[in-house]
C-alpha cells in the first residue's frame, strides 16, 4: 500500500480522505512480491495540504477542543485504544516514523521496549516539551496553536506503551503555551477523553503538565526525569536507560512532542500513509523551521526528503541577497555541523542524506548564513550557549566547553596561531562521546562543522590580525 | 530521601544478580569477560572496572569509590569495549558476557589524556603548597596517564578559574580552586554521613561544591572527606603545612576514644604524632572514622604529666624523680593497712589493668572498679554476653530490625552508627529508639523515653513488639548510659527478656544474638574480662583510705567521698580531674605512646603499637606499676610485654587472641538469672548524655585537652544557635 501510494500521489490523496480503504489491500493481495517493487520515488515535496498534520501550526483557527475536534482531533480515539497495544505499535512501526527530537530513533521500536513483562511498577510516559535547542521553534507551533494533537497523542502514545499516566515537561520560558496546554488538558479530562475510563475506552489515563525552570540541558531526557523528580537537571549514567528505570525508578519512555502529536494522525490514516512520505528510513511528514538570513523566517510541515534549497526557496522566500549569497547552513538546530553552500546546493532534508554530509537533521531546525554573517562568530556564541548550559557534572564538557569557548573567542578576532585550529579540532573530539549525555557531543560538533568546512576564512583571520599587529608594532 | 531512591535499589549489583538468578534458576552463571584478551569470570552484575580490578588491571578514577554510589562523572575511568562506538565509563558499565576491555589500547589511552587534560586545565598549579602533595591522586594520575606536554595556550589570555574558599568548619581548610568535581564529598555527606549538608551550586564550569551557604559541616564523621577528596581541594584545617606524607613514620594502631576501636594509622615525626588516618577494617570502622578520633591528637600534646609529682607541705604538687614518688607512694600503701581501693579509667590498656589488678591484689586490695557502672545484680559482669555488643558491628548489616535503648549511637559509636544508616539504606533495616528523639541521621520508630516502654515490650503488649516477634533477625542495644542508672539492673533485665523474646521468635539460629551493649570506653570490656568490678558503689559504701587512680579522670570519686587523710594516687597521661585531686602523680604514657591491648565493644581484641615515646620521664604503664611492685617488695613476675600478655592470657585468654571476636553466648542462662532482678524500673524518661554534635567532642582526657575539639565544640554550639 505504502508503495502503491507512492508511486501516485491522487490514491493517495484518496486513501487519506477515507482512512483505510478496502482497496488497497486488495491490489496489494494481487501482487506479487517482486512485482510490488515500484520505481523509486525521486520528488519529495511539496506537501499537499490534505496530507497536513499540523493544520492549525499558524493559530489561524481556534485551538481549543471544538475547534480541534473540527480539524480531526479525537476522532475515533476510543477506537484506536481499543485496538490495543499491538495494533498501535504495529502502525507506528509499520509508518517508519523516527522520534522528531534529534536522535531520530526508530519509534516504534522505542515504544516497543516498554512492552515487557509488569514487575509491579507503573509505567510512565514523558513527553519532552523543554523545546530548547537555538533555531528550533516546532513544538511551541503545536502546543500553543494545536495542543490536542499533543493531549491526544499522549492518550494514543500512552495506550501503546501501557503507561499510568503521561508527564509532559514543558520549557519554563514556555509560559503562554503551558497555559493553553493546560487549558487543552482541562477540556479533555472535563470531556472524558482523558483520566478515568478515557474516551470510554475503559483505560485510565492521567496527563500532567510540568514546567520546568529553563534550563536547556533538561531537555535531555535523563535529565528531564531528573528534573522532573524534584533534582537538579543532571543527566543520569545510561544503563539502566529509562525504558527499565526513569521517573520516580518506574519504566519509562520519554518522547518529542511532535513524535507523540502525529502518533494519533498516523493510526487514523494509517502507518502506510506515514511512510509513503520521504524516503526509505526517512519516511513521514515533519515540521521545519528556517531562521537567520532568510527572507522569510518560517515553520512549516513539509515531506521528509525535501531537498533543502527547495525548502528555503519555496518556504522561507529564499537567502537574503540570493541562493548564491548563502554561505552556510546549520541543518537541525544548533547541535548539528554546518554545511557550506556546496553541499547545500542539493543535499535532502532527512537523517541520512544529512548523515551521508558529516551533519545531521537534529530537530529539522535550518538555520541559515549569508555571506554578510560572521560565521565564526555565530559559532562561537554558540559555543557559549553551551558552555553556559553544561550541566558542570562530568569533566569533559564542564572544562571543554570553556576552553573551546576562550578559542573560539580568539578566531573571532583572529588571535591565535594557525595550529590552535587543529587543537580546538581535537579538543572537541576529546569531548564528543566522553559525555555521560549528548550535549558534549552537540558542544562538539558545531565546531567541528566550522573547522572542516571553514579553515580558510579561520586562517584568513588569522593573517589579518598578525598584519595588523606587525602594522602597530611598525608604526609604535 | 536516598532511601526513597529507587535507581539505587534497583541498579545496585546485587539486585541485578539476584534478578539474573531469579530468571536462570540456581547460582548466577558467571559471565566470562576479557580484560586485555586476558579471560575473566565475573559475577553477573560487576562493573567493568570490578572485573578488570579481578584481572589484576587497576582503571585510573577520581569520582568511583568502593563504598559510595556511583557517579561516573570524572569519565577518568573511560575504557575502550569493542563493538562500542564510544569509550564507555567503566566506573558505570556492567559487565556483558564476552565483553572485550581494552584497558591499555590507543583509544583507552587517548581518553584518559583528554579527561586529565580538562581536569588539570583550570586545577592551579600550587603543588607546592598544597597539603595534598604527595598522595594527591591527580598528581599520582597525571604522571601515568597524562600529556607530556601542555595546551593550556589560554591561560596567557584568560587565566584559570579561581573559586573563593568556603569555611565549612573547623576541622576542613578548603580550597575551592583545586577541586575537581568529583562530588565524592556529596555523596559520602549524604550517603554514609548522612547529612545533606554538602551540594553542587551553578552549572557548567561554574559549578561549585560547598554547602549552599556559609555554614559548618554538621557531621560527627566529616573528617573523612579530606581522605575521600582525591586533589588538595579539602585538607585537614589543624593539620595544615605541618608534614609531607613522605617524611612521615605511619604506625598502624588502635583508636580509644571510644569502644569502636576503629583502626587507625598514626603518623609521626620526630616523636610527634602528626596525624591519624583511618586504616581499614571491614568488621570494624570500614575505611572511616570519626572526628574524635581523628582530630583529638593535638590533646596529645596539651596537659600532659611530664615527670612524677608529690604534693609538698604547702599542699602544691612538685615535680620529683620517680625514686621519690615511689618511696612516698610505697611508704603510704606499705603502712594503709589494707584500706585500699582502685579505680581504672576509660583509656587504660588491658596490659595496664593486668598489672594494676595483680599488684592491688597483692597488696591485699580487693576493691578494684572501673569508672564506668554496670549492673552486677543477676548474672551482671559474670557472664561476658552481658555486656558485649554480641552482634558485631558488622552484624548490624544482617539485622532486620534494630532496637536502641537508651542510647544516641550516633555519637557514642559513630561508626556503628554509619553501619546501621548503611544497612537503613541498602537493607530495609526497620530501627526503633526507646530514649531521647536524637538525630541518628536515618529514619526510625520513636518509641517514647520512659521506661514504661521497655515494661510494655518486655510484657509484649507494645504495637511495636509485634514487629519485634515477626523479625527475622533482630537487634536490642541498649546504650551504657542506660545502665548506669538507679534502675540500670532493671533495664538491663527488661532489655534481656525483650531480646530473649524477639529471639525465640525470629527462628534465627543460635549463631544470632539479639541482646547488644554499647560501651562508650576503650577499656570497659578488657576491665570486665579481667574481673574489674563495675563502678565505683563499694567505694562509696566503704570509703577506703588510700584511693589508686588508673587514669581514672570522669571525677566519679572525689575528695568529699572519702576520709579527710585519705591519699590519692594518681597514674595517667593527662592532668585532668584525677591529676588534680591527687598526691601523688605517676606519670604515665597515652594510646599512641605504647604498646597496649584494648577490647572493644564487640570483645575483640586489639592492638595499639608505640608510635612516639611517652613525653618527659613519663614511662608506659605497666612498667611503673610493675617498678613499685619491686619497691613494695611484692614484685610482679614478668619483665616484658611478652611475659605481661602470656599473665593476660592465664586471666583471660581472649585478651590476646588478637583481631578475633571471642564468642559468648549464654542469654538463656542471663535472663534466668535476670529474673531474680528486684530492682523496679524508675520512672524517670532515659535519656542519653550525648544528645547534640557539641557533646560529642569532648569526652575523655585527651579530647578535653585537644584545642581542636574545644573549637569544634564552639562551632557546633554557633552553629545549633542559628
Amino acid at each position: 500500500m505504502a508503495n502503491l501510494a507512492k508511486f501516485s500521489p491522487f490514491i493517495r490523496c484518496s486513501l487519506a480522505s477515507r482512512g483505510l480503504t478496502p482497496i488497497s489491500s486488495v491490489v496489494r493481495n494481487a501482487a506479487t512480491e517482486a512485482a510490488e517493487k515500484p520505481p523509486e520515488k525521486t520528488k519529495y515535496g511539496p506537501l499537499a495540504d490534505s496530507d497536513r498534520i499540523f493544520t492549525n501550526l499558524y493559530g489561524r483557527h481556534d485551538w481549543r477542543l471544538k475547534g480541534a475536534m473540527s480539524r480531526g482531533d479525537w476522532y475515533k480515539t476510543k477506537e484506536i485504544c481499543e485496538k490495543g497495544v499491538d495494533w498501535i505499535l504495529k502502525e507506528i512501526t509499520k509508518s517508519g516514523l523516527r522520534g522528531r527530537g534529534g536522535a531520530g530513533f526508530p519509534t516504534g521500536m522505542k515504544w516497543g521496549f516498554m512492552n515487557k513483562p509488569d514487575d509491579g511498577r507503573p509505567k510512565y510516559l514523558v513527553v519532552n516539551a523543554d523545546e530548547g535547542e537555538p533555531g528550533t521553534c516546532k513544538d511551541r507551533e503545536i502546543m500553543r496553536h494545536d495542543p490536542h494533537k499533543l493531549v491526544e497523542g499522549c492518550l494514543v502514545a500512552g495506550r501503546a506503551m501501557g503507561a499510568r499516566a503521561a508527564y509532559i515537561y514543558i520549557r519554563g520560558e514556555f509560559y503562554n503555551e503551558a497555559s493553553n496546554l493546560n487549558i487543552a488538558v482541562q477540556e479533555a479530562y472535563q470531556a472524558g477523553l482523558i483520566g478515568k475510563n478515557a474516551c470510554n475506552s475503559g483505560y485510565d489515563f492521567d496527563v500532567y503538565v510540568h514546567r520546568g525552570a529553563g534550563a536547556y540541558i533538561c531537555g535531555e531526557e535523563t535529565s528531564l526525569i531528573e528534573s522532573l523528580e524534584g533534582k537538579a537537571g543532571k543527566p543520569r549514567l545510561k544503563p539502566p536507560f529509562p525504558a527499565d528505570v526513569g521517573v520516580f525508578g518506574c519504566p519509562t519512555t520519554v518522547a518529542n512532542v511532535e513524535t507523540v502529536a502525529v502518533a494519533p494522525a498516523i493510526c487514523r490514516r494509517g502507518g502506510d500513509w506515514f511512510a509513503s512520505f520521504g524516503r526509505t528510513r526517512n519516511s513521514g511528514t515533519k515540521l521545519f523551521n528556517i531562521s537567520g538570513n532568510v527572507n522569510n523566517p518560517v515553520t512549516f510541515e513539509e515531506e521528509m526528503s525535501m531537498p533543502l534549497k527547495e525548502m528555503i526557496e519555496r518556504h522561507a522566500g529564499g537567502v537574503i541577497g540570493g541562493w548564491d549569497n548563502l554561505l552556510g547552513v546549520i541543518p537541525g538546530g544548533s547541535s548539528t555541523p554546518l554545511i557550506p553552500k556546496s553541499v547545500c546546493d542539493d543535499v535532502m532534508m532527512d537523517f541520512d542524506a544529512l548523515v551521508q554530509v558529516q551533519t545531521g537533521l537534529g530537530t529539522a531546525a535550518i538555520i541559515v548564513m549569508n555571506k554578510q554573517a560572521d560565521i565564526v562568530k555565530c559559532i562561537a556564541r554558540l559555543m557559549e550557549f553551551y558552555k553556559h548550559e553544561s550541566c558542570g557534572q562530568c569533566t569533559p564538557c564542564r572544562e571543554g566547553t570553556g576552553w573551546m569557548v576562550k578559542l573560539m573567542n580568539r578566531f573571532v578576532t583572529g588571535e591565535a596561531k594557525p595550529d590552535e585550529i587543529d587543537m580546538l579540532y581535537e579538543l572537541s573530539k576529546q569531548i564528543e562521546g566522553h559525555t555521560i549525555c549528548a550535549l558534549g557531543d552537540g558542544a562538539a560538533w558545531p565546531v567541528q562543522g566550522l573547522i572542516r568546512h571553514y579553515r580558510p576564512e579561520l586562517l584568513r583571520r588569522m593573517e589579518d590580525f598578525q598584519k595588523s599587529q606587525q602594522q602597530k608594532s611598525a608604526q609604535a | 530521601m536516598l532511601r526513597l531512591w529507587p535507581l539505587r535499589r534497583v541498579f545496585n549489583p546485587s539486585t541485578i544478580a539476584s534478578l539474573a538468578r531469579a530468571n536462570s534458576t540456581g547460582a548466577p552463571e558467571p559471565v566470562e569477560v576479557f580484560v586485555d584478551d586476558r579471560p575473566v569470570l565475573v559475577e553477573p552484575g560487576t562493573t567493568v572496572l570490578q572485573a578488570c580490578s579481578m584481572a589484576g588491571v587497576e582503571i585510573p578514577r577520581y569520582c568511583y569509590h568502593d563504598r559510595l554510589s556511583i557517579a561516573g562523572n570524572c569519565r577518568m575511568c573511560l575504557v575502550e569495549v569493542e563493538r562500542s562506538p564510544k569509550p564507555v565509563a567503566s566506573c558505570a558499565m556492567p559487565v556483558m558476557k564476552g565483553m572485550k576491555i581494552k584497558t591499555d589500547s590507543p583509544k583507552t589511552r587517548l581518553a584518559r589524556e583528554g579527561v586529565m587534560e580538562f581536569l588539570l586545565m583550570n586545577h592551579p598549579l600550587d603543588c607546592p603548597i598544597c597539603d595534598q602533595g604527595g598522595e594527591c591522586d591527580l598528581q599520582d594520575q597525571s604522571m601515568a596517564f597524562g600529556s607530556d606536554r601542555s595546551r593550556f595556550t589560554d591561560n596567557a589570555f584568560t587565566g584559570k578559574r579561581a573559586v573563593e574558599d568556603k569555611n565549612v568548619g573547623p576541622l576542613i581548610k578548603t580550597v575551592m580552586t583545586r577541586c575537581i568535581h568529583c562530588t565524592r564529598c556529596i555523596r559520602f555527606a549524604s550517603e554514609v554521613a548522612g547529612v545533606d549538608d554538602l551540594g553542587t551550586t551553578g552549572r557548567g564550569g561554574d559549578m561549585q561544591v560547598g554547602t549552599y551557604v556559609e555554614k559548618m559541616f554538621n557531621s560527627e564523621l566529616s573528617g573523612n572527606v579530606i581522605d575521600l577528596c582525591p586533589v588538595g581541594a579539602l585538607t585537614s584545617k589543624p593539620y595544615a603545612f605541618t608534614s609531607r606524607p613522605w617524611e612521615t613514620r605511619k604506625i598502624e594502631s588502635i583508636d580509644v576514644m571510644d569502644a569502636v576501636g576503629s583502626n587507625i594509622v598514626v603518623s609521626t615525626r620526630t616523636g610527634e604524632v602528626m596525624r591519624i588516618l583511618p586504616r581499614m577494617n571491614d568488621d570494624i570502622n570500614e575505611e572511616w572514622i570519626s572526628d574524635k578520633t581523628r582530630f583529638a591528637y593535638d590533646g596529645l600534646k596539651r596537659q600532659r604529666l611530664t615527670s612524677p609529682m608529690v604534693k609538698n607541705a604547702e599542699g602544691q604538687l612538685i615535680n620529683c624523680d620517680w625514686e621519690e614518688a615511689f618511696f612516698s607512694v610505697a611508704e603510704k600503701l606499705l603502712g594503709s593497712g589494707g584500706s585500699i581501693a582502685g579505680i581504672v579509667g576509660g583509656q587504660v590498656d588491658a596490659e595496664s589493668l593486668t598489672a594494676f589488678k595483680d599488684l592491688m591484689n597483692r597488696l591485699g586490695c580487693e576493691t578494684l572498679c572501673t569508672e564506668e557502672i554496670f549492673p552486677m545484680d543477676g548474672a551482671g559482669t559474670d557472664l561476658r554476653s552481658n555486656y558485649l555488643l554480641n552482634t558485631g558491628i558488622a552484624g548490624v548489616e544482617e539485622a532486620d530490625v534494630l532496637l536502641f535503648v537508651g542510647t544516641n549511637p550516633r555519637y557514642e559509636a559513630p561508626l556503628l552508627n554509619a553501619r546501621a544508616r548503611k544497612s537503613w539504606l541498602h537493607n530495609d533495616l526497620q530501627v526503633a529508639v526507646v530514649g531521647s528523639p536524637v538525630d541518628l541521621t536515618y529514619d526510625y520508630e520513636h518509641l517514647g523515653d520512659s521506661t514504661k516502654v521497655l515494661e510494655e515490650l518486655a510484657n509484649g503488649t507494645h504495637p511495636f513488639s509485634k514487629v519485634l516477634n515477626e523479625a527475622k533477625r533482630p537487634m536490642v542495644v541498649v546504650g551504657s548510659s542506660a545502665l548506669q542508672r538507679s534502675d540500670g539492673a532493671a533495664v538491663h533485665s527488661a532489655v534481656t527478656s525483650i531480646a530473649q523474646k524477639a529471639r525465640s521468635t525470629s527462628g534465627a539460629g543460635e549463631d544470632w544474638k539479639v541482646l547488644n551493649v554499647l560501651q562508650r570506653v576503650a577499656s570497659q570490656v578488657a576491665a570486665l574480662d579481667l574481673g574489674y568490678e563495675a563502678g565505683v558503689g563499694s567505694i562509696r559504701k566503704n570509703p577506703p583510705n588510700i584511693l589508686f587512680l588508673l587514669g581514672a579522670d570522669e571525677g566519679t570519686i572525689s575528695r568529699e567521698d572519702l576520709p579527710k587523710d585519705a591519699f590519692v594516687i594518681y597514674q595517667g597521661h593527662h592532668g585532668d580531674q584525677g591529676a588534680s585531686m591527687a598526691d601523688v602523680i605517676l606519670p604515665g604514657a597515652a594510646y599512641t605512646e605504647k604498646d597496649g591491648t584494648y577490647v572493644n565493644m564487640e570483645g575483640r581484641a586489639q592492638k595499639t603499637q608505640l608510635a612516639v615515646t611517652p613525653p618527659g620521664i613519663a614511662r608506659t604503664d605497666w612498667k611503673i606499676l610493675r617498678a613499685l611492685s619491686e619497691i613494695l617488695g611484692k614484685t610482679l613476675p614478668y619483665e616484658s610485654l611478652k611475659e605481661v600478655r602470656h599473665r593476660m592470657t592465664e586471666i583471660a585468654p581472649n585478651l590476646t587472641r588478637y583481631n578475633d571476636v571471642e564468642e559468648a553466648n549464654y542469654f538463656k542462662q542471663s535472663n534466668e538469672l535476670s529474673k531474680g532482678v528486684k530492682s523496679q524500673l524508675a520512672n524517670e524518661p532515659l535519656s542519653p548524655p550525648q544528645q547534640n554534635l557539641s557533646d560529642f567532642y569532648m569526652t575523655d582526657p585527651i579530647s578535653r585537652a585537644s584545642s581542636t575539639m574545644a573549637k569544634c565544640v564552639q562551632a557546633s554550639q554557633a552553629e545549633s544557635k542559628h
